[in-house]
C-alpha cells in the first residue's frame, strides 16, 4: 500500500460520480471502485460516504434502486443520472484546469520569472 | 427534475422520517456485512470480521444524522431561521410593516368580501338534493320566466325531459292563530313541489299532488323552520292544527327541514300553501285562464339522468310551437331556453352576474394596485438594504438563500395581511347575512363564507407575496458586492425609466380608474333621486294591505276601499288619500293587453301595446302628486254600470294615437274586444325601474276593475309632518284599525318604500365608492413612499444644492419634480380607461356616464389632491434639510 492523502474539500462528489460513471454501484461498490481507479491513494472514511451519495441523490444527480449484490445480499445501488452525468463533465473540466494551473505554477523556476 | 428529486426527498423526511431512518440503517447495514464479507475472505474469523467491518465504518449514528440532513431535513430549520430573521427586520421598521400589512389587508379583505357573495349568489347552488340537475323554464326572446297555469300542465305533462316540474309563486297572506292577525310571506307551489325537489318534512307531512282535486281543494300548511321557531316556539304539536289564512280554514301538515329556504335564494318563505287553493289565498282564481301568464312566477324541476339542458330546450320548444298553433289568442312567443332558477334566471341573475363580475374585477385591480405598491416599497427597502445585501455576498452568502430571505419576508407580511383581511370580510358577511336590506319585504343576503373563501384569501395572499416579493428580485441578482462597497450606498444614477416608476405609474393608473368609477356611480344615484318618478315621493305615507286577508270579496272590496280612503281624509293635516292595486317602481307591475280599436283579430301577434296597468280609486292622482296632463281624472261614479273609461299616460298616447293632446275621447281595446274609452292623459312616469326608457302605462278605475291588492296612499301638509311624523302614523293606524281591527296591513313612507327601487343603485354606488377610496388610499401611499424615498436617496445631493444656494423652489422640483411627472402620466391613463369602462356602469347605475364634466373635473381634482397630500411630508423633508449636518455625516 502506497502513502494515502487526505480527500481536499469538495472533491468526494466528484470522485463518487466518476467513480458511479463506470457503472451502477452500492456503497460499498462506490468505496472499492474509488480505491480501485485511485490506485489506494485516497483516503476516505467508510461512513462518510452516504451523507456524500444522499448529497447527490437529493441534488438529482444520481439515482438510487434497492438490488441484490454480487454477495447474494440486499443493497441499494447508484447509477448517473442525465444531469448527473453533465455535471461529472463540467467538474472535471474544472478540476483539470486546476490542477494544470496549479502544477504550472508549482513548477515555475526562478529564471523563468 | 432536480427540483423534483428535493421534493421528494422532502416529502419523505416530512411523511415517514422512521422509513427514512430504517433505509439509512439498512444501508449502513448492508455497507458493513459487505466488507466483512471481503474481510473475512481474506482469511479472517466471522466475528473478528464483523467487529473490524463496524469499526471501520465510524459513528453510525452521526452518519445517520448527516445523511438525514443531505437529504434536505435541514429546510424547516432554514424556515424557522428566515422566519425569525424576517420578523425581526419587520419589527425594527414598524412603519413599513404597518403599511404594507394594512394595505394588503384592506386589499385582500376587499377580494374575500366580493368573492364571499359572488361565491354565495352565483356560485354555490341551492341547498337543494342534486342542485345541479335543477333548472327553471325561461319563455320568450325577453326571458321572463313566469307562465299561465295551463301553459304550466302541458310543460309538465308532455315534456319527456325532467323527472317532474314543479311551480310556484310568491305572495302575501293574513294568518289568524287565534290571536292576532298577522301578514306572512308564502309560496303558493304545485302538489308536486315538495316531491320534485326531493325535500323530506323535518315534522308531519308534506302535500303531494294526490292532495290536489280542484280549487281549494287542499288547504293545507307546510312551515318554514324559521317560522315555525318563531311563531310557534318549535312546538311539536303543531302538525294538525287548524289556522285561519286570509279567513279561511287552513291544516298545518308540517314542517321544512331548517336547511330548505325555498327556491328563491334572497327570499325566505314563512311557509308554502297548494296553489290549486289561489282563490282562498289571493282572492282571485287566475288557474283556468291560459292567456294570464304572470299566473306562475317559475316553473322548475330536476333534468333526467343523462338528458342535456340543449336537448330540454328542444324538447320543450316543440311543445312550444305546439301551445302556439293551438291557442294563438293565448299564448305568444313560445320558446324556452333553460336557468338556474334561485336567482329568478337572467331576471336578477344576469344584472347581478354581470355588477358581481365587473366588481371582482375592481377588487383585483386594487389588489394588484396594492402589490404595486408594496413592490415599489420592497424595491426601496432592498436598494437600502443593497450595502447589507453586497455584504453577505462577500461573505459567500449564495444569492439564493438572500432571496429566500426576501420572500419569507414577503410572503410572512402577505400572510398577516391576508389573515386581518379575512377576517374582517367574514364579519362583514355575516353581517350581511343577517342584514334585511328592504324594509317592506323578507329579502336576504345570504352571503355566509364557506371554505371556498378561505382558501380564495389564503392563495390570494401567497399569490401577492411572491407578487410584491419578486419586484427587488433583478436588483439582487444585479448586485455587485465590490462597486456597492467601495461607492457607498447612494450607488450609481439608475436609468431614466426603473420599475418602479412604471409600477407607480400602473397603479396610479388602477387608482384612477378607480376614483372614476365612484364618481360616476355617486353622480347617477344623486341624478336618480332627483329624477321624475311620475309621483312625488315626499310627504306621503303608505298603508300597505289585502283586503283578501279580512274575508272581503266582489263589491265589498271597493266599498271598504272607499271608506278608508273617506275616513283617512279627516285626519287632520291630510290632503289627499287615494287607493291603487300596485305600487309603480314596486317589484314589477300588471300588465294588460291593449288593442287598437281597428282591431277585428285580436292574436297576440296583433297586440298594439302591453303597458303597466293600475287600478285606481279617483283620488289616487292627486293623493300620489301624478300631474294630469288633459281631460278627467275618476270619479265614484266610473263604476261597473257606466260605461268602461281609463285614464293613460302621455307614452301610451303616442305610441297608440299618434300624439297626447288629440288622444282623449278615443277609443282601444281589450283583448275580449271590448271598447274603452280614453278620458284623460297623465304625465310619464317610472314604473317597473329607474333606469327604463318612457313606457306605457294605463289607468282604471276600481270601481270596474275591482282588486283586493290595496295600497292606501296618504298625502299629509309638509308642515304636519315635519312637526311629529309618528303622530301621523299613529293617526292613520288607529283610523284603520276602527274600521276594521281583523286587517293585516303595514305603514311606510313612501321614500322608504322607494328603497326597494333604490336599492340596486345604492348597492352599486356604495360598493365602488368603498373600492374608490381604498384606491384613493393606495395611492396616496403610492405617491408617499415613491416621493418620500426619492427624497431619501437625493439627501446628499439635495444638501449640495441648498449649499451652492438652490432656491425652495428648485429644490422641491428636483425632489418631487419626477413623482408629480408620473401622477400627471398614470391619472391621464386611468381616466381614459375609466371613459371605456364607463358602459359597464351605465348598465347598473342609473344615467352614470363617466362623459359627465363634472365627473372628469371631479377625478382630476381629487388625484391632484391625492398627489399634494401624498407628498406633503416628503416635501417638507427636502426643504428641512441642512447641508452642514448632511455633509459632515458623509
Amino acid at each position: 500500500m502506497t502513502a494515502q492523502a487526505q480527500l481536499l474539500p469538495g472533491t468526494l462528489d466528484l470522485l463518487i460520480l466518476k467513480a458511479v460513471s463506470l457503472g451502477p454501484l452500492h456503497g460499498y461498490g462506490v468505496l472499492l471502485r474509488i480505491g480501485q481507479i485511485s490506485e489506494q491513494a485516497l483516503l476516505i472514511e467508510q461512513g462518510a460516504l452516504y451523507p456524500a451519495l444522499f448529497r447527490l441523490v437529493r441534488q438529482g444527480l444520481l439515482k438510487a434502486t434497492w438490488g441484490t449484490s454480487e454477495n447474494n445480499r440486499r443493497a441499494k445501488f447508484y447509477e448517473l443520472t442525465s444531469t448527473g452525468r453533465k455535471r461529472l463533465q463540467e467538474e472535471t473540466d474544472g478540476w483539470n484546469r486546476l490542477a494544470v494551473a496549479i502544477a504550472s505554477a508549482l513548477a515555475a523556476e526562478p529564471e523563468e520569472i | 427534475m432536480k427540483f423534483l428529486a428535493y421534493f421528494r426527498s422532502l416529502a419523505g423526511k416530512f411523511f415517514h422520517r422512521s422509513q427514512v431512518d430504517d433505509e439509512i440503517k439498512e444501508e449502513q447495514r448492508s455497507h458493513i456485512q459487505h466488507r466483512a464479507d471481503d474481510l473475512e475472505r481474506s482469511g479472517l474469523d466471522h466475528a473478528e470480521a464483523e467487529r473490524r467491518a463496524r469499526i471501520e465504518f465510524g459513528g453510525r449514528e452521526r452518519f445517520k444524522e448527516e445523511s438525514f440532513e443531505a437529504l434536505g431535513g435541514k429546510f424547516i430549520e432554514t424556515l424557522i431561521q428566515d422566519v425569525r430573521f424576517s420578523l425581526r427586520l419587520l419589527r425594527k421598521s414598524p412603519g413599513f410593516t404597518i403599511v404594507a400589512v394594512l394595505t394588503l389587508a384592506l386589499a385582500i379583505g376587499a377580494n374575500a368580501v366580493v368573492f364571499g357573495v359572488l361565491n354565495a349568489l352565483i356560485l354555490r347552488p341551492l341547498n337543494v338534493p342534486q342542485a345541479g340537475s335543477l333548472w327553471g323554464i325561461e319563455r320568450g326572446s325577453d326571458k321572463a320566466m313566469n307562465q299561465s297555469y295551463p301553459d304550466y300542465l302541458d310543460l309538465r305533462d308532455r315534456n319527456r325531459s325532467f323527472d317532474d316540474l314543479a311551480a310556484y309563486n310568491v305572495t302575501s297572506v293574513g294568518l289568524d292563530t287565534g290571536n292576532n292577525p298577522s301578514g306572512a310571506w308564502i309560496l303558493e307551489v304545485t302538489g308536486n313541489y315538495f316531491d320534485a325537489l326531493g325535500i323530506q318534512p323535518h315534522l308531519g307531512r308534506f302535500f303531494h299532488s294526490a292532495d290536489e282535486r280542484g280549487p281549494n281543494s287542499a288547504p293545507y300548511i307546510v312551515l318554514s323552520y324559521p317560522y315555525w321557531h318563531s311563531h310557534f316556539q318549535d312546538d311539536r304539536g303543531v302538525v294538525g292544527r287548524t289556522v285561519l289564512l286570509n279567513k279561511h280554514p287552513f291544516t298545518i301538515l308540517g314542517v321544512a327541514p331548517p336547511e330548505f329556504r325555498g327556491t328563491l335564494l334572497f327570499l325566505f318563505p314563512d311557509f308554502w300553501v297548494p296553489i290549486v287553493n289561489q282563490e282562498q289565498v289571493e282572492g282571485v282564481y287566475g288557474l283556468n285562464a291560459r292567456g294570464k301568464h304572470n299566473s306562475i312566477l317559475m316553473v322548475l324541476g330536476h333534468l333526467k339522468a343523462g338528458v342535456t339542458p340543449s336537448q330540454a330546450v328542444a324538447d320543450l320548444n316543440s311543445i312550444g310551437s305546439y301551445l302556439e298553433k293551438t291557442y294563438p289568442k293565448d299564448d305568444g312567443q313560445m320558446t324556452f331556453s333553460l336557468a338556474r332558477p334561485y336567482l329568478a334566471g337572467d331576471w336578477l341573475g344576469g344584472p347581478l352576474r354581470e355588477f358581481l363580475a365587473g366588481l371582482m374585477l375592481l377588487a383585483g385591480l386594487i389588489l394588484l394596485a396594492a402589490c404595486a405598491n408594496l413592490g415599489s416599497l420592497f424595491a426601496a427597502r432592498a436598494a437600502d438594504r443593497s450595502r447589507e445585501v453586497a455584504l453577505r455576498l462577500a461573505l459567500g452568502s449564495r444569492r439564493t438563500r438572500i432571496l429566500r430571505t426576501l420572500f419569507t419576508e414577503a410572503v410572512l407580511i402577505s400572510l398577516i395581511g391576508g389573515a386581518a383581511g379575512l377576517w374582517s370580510s367574514v364579519v362583514l358577511l355575516h353581517g350581511l347575512s343577517v342584514w334585511r336590506p328592504l324594509p317592506t319585504a323578507p329579502v336576504q343576503v345570504p352571503v355566509n363564507p364557506d371554505a371556498n373563501v378561505y382558501l380564495f384569501a389564503l392563495l390570494l395572499s401567497l399569490a401577492s407575496g411572491f407578487l410584491f416579493g419578486a419586484v427587488p428580485v433583478r436588483q439582487i441578482l444585479r448586485t455587485n458586492p465590490y462597486e456597492v462597497v467601495k461607492s457607498g450606498s447612494s450607488g450609481r444614477v439608475g436609468r431614466r425609466v426603473t420599475v418602479r416608476d412604471l409600477l407607480l405609474v400602473v397603479q396610479i393608473a388602477i387608482c384612477a380608474v378607480l376614483v372614476t368609477s365612484s364618481m360616476v356611480a355617486v353622480r347617477g344615484l344623486a341624478r336618480s333621486l332627483h329624477s321624475n318618478f311620475g309621483f312625488e315621493p315626499q310627504n306621503a305615507m303608505l298603508v300597505e294591505t289585502d283586503l283578501n286577508m279580512a274575508g272581503y270579496r266582489g263589491d265589498s272590496l271597493s266599498a271598504m276601499q272607499k271608506r278608508m280612503i273617506d275616513a283617512l281624509q279627516t285626519i287632520p293635516g291630510v290632503k289627499a288619500a287615494g287607493s291603487v292595486d300596485r305600487l309603480p317602481l314596486y317589484y314589477g307591475s300588471n300588465g294588460s293587453q291593449v288593442f287598437t280599436d281597428e282591431t277585428t283579430d285580436f292574436r297576440l301577434s296583433n297586440l298594439a301595446a302591453y303597458p303597466s296597468t293600475y287600478n285606481i280609486s279617483p283620488e289616487y292622482f292627486q293623493a300620489a302628486g301624478t300631474a294630469l296632463w288633459s281631460g278627467r281624472t275618476f270619479t265614484w261614479h266610473d263604476d261597473k254600470n257606466a260605461p268602461r273609461v281609463a285614464v293613460i299616460n302621455q307614452e301610451f298616447a303616442r305610441k297608440i294615437f299618434g300624439s297626447a293632446s288629440s288622444a282623449v275621447g278615443r277609443y282601444y281595446k281589450t283583448k275580449d274586444g271590448t271598447r274603452i274609452q280614453v278620458v284623460g292623459i297623465v304625465e310619464d312616469g317610472k314604473y317597473d325601474s329607474l333606469t327604463e326608457d318612457p313606457e306605457p302605462a294605463l289607468f282604471r278605475p276600481v270601481l270596474q276593475s275591482p282588486s283586493s291588492l290595496t295600497c292606501l296612499v296618504v298625502r299629509s301638509n309638509p308642515v304636519h309632518s315635519n312637526d311629529d311624523p309618528q303622530q301621523l302614523v299613529t293617526a292613520i293606524k288607529k283610523t284603520v284599525q276602527d274600521l276594521d281591527a281583523g286587517l293585516p296591513f303595514s305603514i311606510h313612507s313612501w321614500n322608504q318604500e322607494l328603497e326597494s327601487a333604490l336599492f340596486p343603485s345604492r348597492m352599486a354606488t356604495l360598493s365602488l365608492g368603498v373600492l374608490g377610496l381604498m384606491g384613493a388610499m393606495l395611492s396616496v401611499t403610492g405617491i408617499f413612499g415613491m416621493a418620500a424615498y426619492s427624497v431619501s436617496k437625493r439627501k446628499k445631493e439635495l444638501g449640495i444644492r441648498m449649499a451652492l444656494g438652490a432656491q425652495r423652489k428648485e429644490v422641491l422640483q428636483a425632489a418631487l419634480g419626477r413623482p408629480f411627472k408620473l401622477l400627471a402620466l398614470g391619472s391621464a391613463a386611468g381616466l381614459f380607461l375609466g371613459i371605456l369602462a364607463g358602459r359597464v356602469l351605465a348598465s347598473i347605475v342609473y344615467q352614470a356616464t363617466p362623459r359627465d364634466p363634472l365627473v372628469l373635473a371631479g377625478v382630476v381634482l381629487v388625484m391632484s389632491l391625492l398627489g399634494l397630500l401624498a407628498s406633503w411630508i416628503p416635501a417638507q423633508r427636502a426643504l428641512s434639510i441642512d447641508p452642514l449636518i448632511l455633509l459632515r455625516e458623509e
